[in-house]
C-alpha cells in the first residue's frame, strides 16, 4: 500500500487485462463503457435509417399506401429475426447504461457511496428483468405466440 | 499528491454537461422505449404514423432535445474515453474537431429528418 500523499503507479487506466482482479465497481465501469460504445454506434445507424424519411416524404401516394422508402426500410429490417434479437440486446445495453448511470450520478453527488457495489447488482437485476419482459414485445408473434 | 485517475476531470464543463445530458436522456430515452417499442411497435412503423407524431409541437421539441442530448452525450463520452486511453497533443486537437463536426452534422441531419416527417402531414 502507498503511504499518505505518496503517488504510485496505478498502471494504464484502460487496462482491461486486469479483469481477474476486478471488483463490482470496476465491472460496472467496464460494462458502462462497452454499452456506451454500442449505444453511440447505434445512434448513428439509427439516424441513417431514419434519413430515408427525407426522400420518402415527397411521395404522398406511396405514403398513403404505406409503400414509401421509410416504411419499407423499417418494416423490411423488422422482418429480419436477427434484427429483432439485436434490438433486445440494444434494449439491454440501454437499460443497463441508464440504471448504472443513475448509480454513477448518485456516486457523483456523494449519495450511498458505501453501497455503490450493491447499486451495480441492482443495475444487473433491473436489466435482466426488463430484457426478459421485452422478449415477447420485441420478437415477432410467430416466434413468441403470447 | 496522486495524479488524477482520469483525465476526464471532475468539475470541468464537459464533465458537468455529460451529467446534465444524462439526466435529460434518462427521461426522453425511457419515453422513447416505452412509446415506440412497448406501446407502439417498431414493426408497425409507417411514415404516416411517424409524421402524425412529429406533427405535434411538443413531440417535435422533445425529439430535437433527444437528438441534441444523445449526440452530445455519445460523442463527449467517446471523446473522453479516448482521453483516458491516452489521447493527447495534436491527435487530441484533431479528434476534438472531428467529433465537433460529426456532432453538428448529426444534429443538422436529425433536424432535417424531423422537418421531413412533420412536413408530410401538412403537405
Amino acid at each position: 500500500m502507498c503511504g499518505m500523499g505518496a503517488s504510485f503507479d496505478r498502471g494504464l487506466i484502460e487496462d482491461f487485462g486486469r479483469w481477474r482482479t476486478f471488483s463490482a465497481g470496476m465491472w460496472a465501469w467496464v460494462l458502462h463503457k462497452v454499452t456506451g460504445w454500442v449505444l453511440a454506434g447505434y445512434l448513428f445507424a439509427h439516424l441513417a435509417v431514419l434519413s430515408t424519411a427525407i426522400p420518402a416524404s415527397s411521395n404522398p401516394e406511396a405514403i398513403a399506401a404505406n409503400a414509401d422508402l421509410y416504411t419499407r426500410t423499417i418494416q423490411g429490417l423488422e422482418g429480419i429475426l436477427l434484427v429483432r434479437v439485436l434490438e433486445i440486446g440494444l434494449l439491454a445495453a440501454a437499460v443497463f447504461h441508464m440504471v448504472n448511470g443513475i448509480r454513477l450520478l448518485l456516486v457523483d453527488l456523494g449519495i450511498g457511496l458505501e453501497r455503490q457495489a450493491e447499486g451495480f447488482y441492482v443495475s444487473i437485476v433491473v436489466t435482466v428483468l426488463v430484457t426478459l419482459v421485452s422478449v415477447p414485445v420485441f420478437l415477432p408473434p410467430e416466434v413468441v405466440p403470447f | 499528491m496522486a495524479r488524477p485517475r482520469s483525465r476526464f476531470e471532475s468539475g470541468s464543463v464537459a464533465w458537468f454537461l455529460q451529467r446534465v445530458t444524462a439526466v435529460v436522456l434518462l427521461f426522453v430515452l425511457a419515453f422513447h422505449f416505452l412509446w415506440l417499442h412497448f406501446v407502439n411497435h417498431a414493426a408497425d412503423v409507417t411514415l404516416w404514423g411517424s409524421a402524425l407524431r412529429m406533427d405535434q409541437l411538443v413531440y417535435f421539441i422533445g425529439m430535437v432535445v433527444f437528438l441534441v442530448t444523445a449526440v452530445y452525450h455519445a460523442l463527449n463520452g467517446i471523446y473522453n474515453a479516448l482521453l483516458n486511453w491516452g489521447l493527447s497533443g495534436r491527435a487530441r486537437q484533431v479528434s476534438f474537431w472531428v467529433f465537433a463536426v460529426v456532432g453538428v452534422v448529426a444534429i443538422v441531419q436529425g433536424i432535417r429528418i424531423a422537418f421531413a416527417m412533420a412536413g408530410v402531414v401538412t403537405q
